[in-house]
């Protein structure tokens, strides 16, 4: 790869180019899955290519290719440059990159347990058992469980020099029980929804997971929810678990510190952010004790935002999002950096695959722990507490949000006391972080996957980390969703 | 990739399928170039061109199915992922409903099926778009605005080869324009897709985006309430195609679809009829299915009334009917789904719409849309790039954005008015054929900064 990640440079550069970088891929992926008792989807898959990215004439081009040849590089490269040189005809002045040293590194992801040497029969036999265990509730009428691995290789080479071969192994499982009656379909899923939890790990995640041993009581709660009350529409104390904290983190953090964002890069698709530049540093983003950041780092955690390098070639960094509720700080790339007198770019550049142009994306963005126990969050005398996501939706600038959860508690003196369904909650994202006023700490954190945010045209669906533990806020809104 | 290819690599396959005793195997083949030339800040900022082919293998076992996908088309390759596909398929377990792959007769014949493959657009080259994306980016620059947006052209190739002797193939193209104009207080969009690059015209795009603009700038506010409101084309298709999957026989089975359970008669309100109807000459995509079933056109809603919904081979034979040919690649949780939705209409301008309301709200396009709720199906999401108070049936000021929280059932129950319909293009729902639509009580719950 590296052989033919270099071929595709020299190309390119001969013909020109104040600036050339070419990621070579190969993508591996298994995805199983069942539903009531059967095979659901069971296969696997994988792709090869390369992407040729070039400055020409002041401006981008870019061309991805699966012919990796010497004749289909060349090609690609060519397209690459004639497209700069059209970029040019309506472009804005040179492009100014900020500067990064040359790199060279081999960087392997840890793994312990490598997904795919774990035979099928084994995987598909847990989801199975999974699928009979929820199905053992006779509420439950439909079971869906799925496990997904994914192993990327890269090699990255650069016009500065740099040669960096990574590889990033991921891995995700989870469940859904549905339950149908009357005129109402509910569901749960664990360990969150929408394929469950994903990280930067190998098998060993599905061991961690102990899918098995919660079916029982997610089928048991599917099917309760329908006995339970409608959760009460008005102003309350908040307690989100952190799952569903970790996505709102990511909606009402996390895209609007992208600094093409905010520069306005998205603003025919993803949109803009509330986060103009003049935020920087003076806007009080939420209450003293909320501190978030940015962290590509493996220290931070296994996340799907953890990497070596960026997809240009800058070292993984930790950034200061939110320092005491203060704002500190943009995800940036070579390119937008300077513009907010930033030397050097903070490595949020990625792209999905090897056909696509790097983005900035979220890292692992994260919401610090506090100091309290999930007890003390607890600690009310009236509140709500909602768990796993189930919808979500916020504007364009990233203001106003609503998410709605599987499930909800009514907070009686400390303690859960009735179970609500349909809990849905909204506000204003500087207004709701404002209104934050307990954290629990690192004991019920966890990094949690994002594994389909989609951002850019072509769309790019792409994963992030998110580390969360559950959260108290004062005055939100509930109940809206279903609001007449 | 040529019909050549296609049976030269569905060949290579079946030679390694046999050698390791296996008699059945169906291959899915795409192969595609795209180019995305994309403007914001008035100027082009990303531009991209790709390539990419894929081979998709199953090698069906009498009971047991499963999948090997590659985008490697040598012949070791291919050998490599049908010998995936075999070891995948030997561990899957039994399904009792599984079909043998379909001969041609029973995939049926595929009618005369209108051309959609234009060699222009299949050629268009960098410097065509960019000139294009030039001129629109200077009509809205003129109009004191800020241009952002894409235009993307591309060719497709989809192939569908069994065992039996099934060889279906299609080729398609496409472009894409699509333009936010952005003033200090207010922005506005179009867009527009279409076979044929030449049938799209960026500067009346870039027009109507900047126009948009314009009417809403210094945005009034509407308190949250139920409103009629006008849809155009873009949100109605983002809003109501929300629900299509659930027209599916196999979520209905599962029980997981809006459908389950609801009488079929009166559905939504009696001005509302819905057809998937893949030879309609605004519509686009392969005339088969995922399993080479030869798409037949729907009614799905007539008269408000639920009157048929797709099935695959699959969901059908457990229903004791014909496949409609709406069935995804085998295997899936899914089933099928509707993919050519047609919503029939009136003839109406939008001017005729919007000077029929005496008091209301004018919505461009909708944003971030997701289910509330999955039997109500009620949906939230934003208004985005457009919004406009309508007084005395004329647009009288733009408005900051709003939430809503909106059935859609009672939403084609409210419906009192539809415009002609147009071939419409959003974010967030396949490209439809729909009207405009003047909806009664439609509910806004909030209201944002801008």
């Amino acid at each position: 790869m590296k052989d033919v990640a270099l071929r595709a440079l020299d190309t390119a550069l001969a013909h020109g180019v104040t600036y050339a970088d070419v990621r070579v891929e190969h993508i591996r992926e298994r995805s199983l899955g069942t539903k009531n008792g059967q095979t659901g989807r069971l296969g696997s898959s994988e792709s090869t290519g390369a992407g040729i990215r070039v400055v020409a004439e002041g401006a981008w081009g870019f061309a991805a290719t699966d012919d990796l040849s010497a004749a289909g590089l060349s090609t690609a490269a060519e397209q690459a440059v004639a497209i700069a040189r059209a970029s040019a005809l309506a472009s804005k002045g040179e492009l100014r990159l900020a500067p990064e040293d040359k790199h060279e590194c081999v960087w392997v992801s840890p793994c312990a347990i490598d997904p795919f040497a774990v035979p099928i029969e084994e995987q598909l036999g847990l989801l199975l058992a999974v699928d009979t265990e929820l199905r053992r509730n006779s509420g439950v009428t439909l079971a869906e469980t799925n496990m997904t691995f994914a192993r990327t290789r890269q090699v990255f080479v650069s016009s500065l020099g740099s040669i960096i071969d990574q590889a990033r192994t991921t891995s995700q499982a989870g469940f859904e029980a549905w339950a149908f009656k009357g005129n109402e379909i509910q569901k749960r899923s664990y360990p969150t929804s929408f394929g469950g939890q994903a990280q930067l790990k190998g098998y060993e995640l599905v061991h961690e997971l102990a899918l098995l041993e919660h079916a029982p009581r997610i089928a048991e709660e599917a099917v309760a929810l329908h006995s339970a009350d409608q959760c009460p529409a008005g102003v309350f104390p908040l307690i989100l678990e952190s799952s569903q904290l970790g996505l709102q983190i990511h909606e009402s953090i996390g895209h609007p510190i992208e600094l093409d964002r905010v520069l306005g890069s998205e603003a025919n698709y993803a949109g803009m952010s509330f986060l103009t530049v003049d935020k920087l540093n003076t806007l009080r983003y939420g209450s003293d004790i909320v501190n978030a950041v940015a962290d590509a780092r493996l220290e931070h955690g296994p996340g799907l935002g953890t990497f070596a390098f960026d997809d240009e070639g800058v070292p993984a960094q930790r950034i200061d999002v939110i320092r005491d509720g203060q704002f500190r700080g943009y995800l940036a790339s070579r390119e937008t950096a300077p513009v907010i007198g930033l030397t050097r770019s903070n490595g949020a550049m990625r792209a999905a695959g090897w056909s696509r142009l790097p983005l900035i994306r979220m890292t692992n963005v994260s919401l610090l722990p506090g100091p309290h126990t999930l007890d003390e969050v607890l600690d009310i005398d009236h509140g709500i507490y909602m768990e796993t996501n189930r919808s979500w939706s916020i504007d364009d600038k990233r203001y106003n949000f609503q998410f709605g959860c599987e499930i909800g508690w009514e907070i009686r003196n400390g303690k859960r006391a009735r179970m609500l369904r349909n809990p849905t909650y909204s506000g204003i994202t500087t207004e709701f972080w404002n209104s934050c006023e307990r954290i629990a700490n690192r004991d019920n954190w966890t990094l949690w996957g994002v594994p389909n945010c989609g951002k850019g045209q072509p769309e790019q669906v792409m994963g992030t980390g998110h580390g969360a533990s559950p959260a108290r806020f004062r005055n939100v809104r509930v109940g809206g969703g279903y609001g007449k | 990739m040529t019909r050549v290819e296609c049976q030269r690599i569905f060949d290579v396959a079946q030679r390694a399928a046999r050698s390791a005793g296996m008699d059945d195997v169906e291959l899915l083949l795409d192969a595609h170039t795209t180019a995305l030339t994309r403007f914001a800040n008035n100027a082009i900022h990303q531009n991209v061109a790709e390539r990419d082919r894929m081979v998709s293998v199953r090698v069906p076992m009498g009971s047991r199915t499963a999948r090997a996908t590659t985008n490697l088309v040598d012949d070791d390759s291919i050998c490599r992922v049908v010998e995936e596909a075999i070891a995948l398929t030997k561990v899957a377990e039994p399904n009792d409903e599984l079909l043998p792959l379909p001969s041609p007769a029973e995939a049926g014949e595929i009618p005369e099926h209108p051309s959609r493959f234009d060699a222009a657009t299949a050629e268009t080259t960098p410097q065509r778009r960019a000139l294009a994306v030039k001129e629109a980016i200077a009509i809205v620059e003129s109009a004191g605005a800020t241009a952002a947006g894409i235009f993307e052209t591309g060719a497709a190739t989809e192939a569908l080869i069994n065992s039996r002797g099934l060889f279906r193939y299609h080729e398609e193209t496409s472009a894409r324009f699509s333009i936010t104009a952005t003033a200090a207080d207010s922005s506005g969009w179009a867009k527009a897709s279409a076979i044929s690059a030449a049938a799209i015209d960026a500067a009346a795009l870039a027009g109507n985006a900047s126009g948009k603009a314009r009417l809403s700038a210094s945005p009034r506010e509407a308190a949250p309430g139920r409103y009629t409101v006008v849809l155009e084309p873009a949100a109605v298709l983002d809003l109501i195609g929300q629900i299509f999957g659930d027209f599916s026989a196999t979520a209905i089975h599962d029980q997981r679809s809006f459908l389950t359970g609801r009488p079929a008669g009166a559905l939504f309100g009696p001005n509302i009829t819905i057809d998937d109807d893949v030879r309609h000459p605004l519509q686009s995509g392969a005339p088969f299915d995922g399993e080479g079933v030869a798409r037949r056109s729907l009614r799905l809603v007539e008269g408000g009334a639920l009157r048929e919904i797709p099935y695959a081979r699959g969901s059908a034979k457990r229903a004791g009917v014909a496949p409609t040919g709406h069935g995804l690649p085998l295997p899936n949780e899914t089933g099928e789904m509707p993919v050519n939705v047609v919503i029939a209409g009136g003839e109406t301008s939008l001017e005729h719409l919007i000077a029929a309301v005496d008091h209301g709200i004018l919505v461009t396009r909708l944003w971030y849309i997701r289910e509330v709720d999955p039997f109500e199906k009620i949906m939230t999401g934003m208004t985005r790039d457009g919004t406009f108070l309508i007084e005395g049936g004329q647009v009288a000021c733009g408005l900051r954005n709003l939430r809503f929280n909106q059935s859609v059932v009672e939403l084609l129950r409210n419906v009192i008015a539809m415009g002609l319909p147009a071939r419409a293009s959003g974010e967030e729902a396949m490209d439809m054929v729909v009207p405009a639509m003047t909806v009664q009580a439609f509910n806004f719950t909030e209201v944002t900064k801008f």
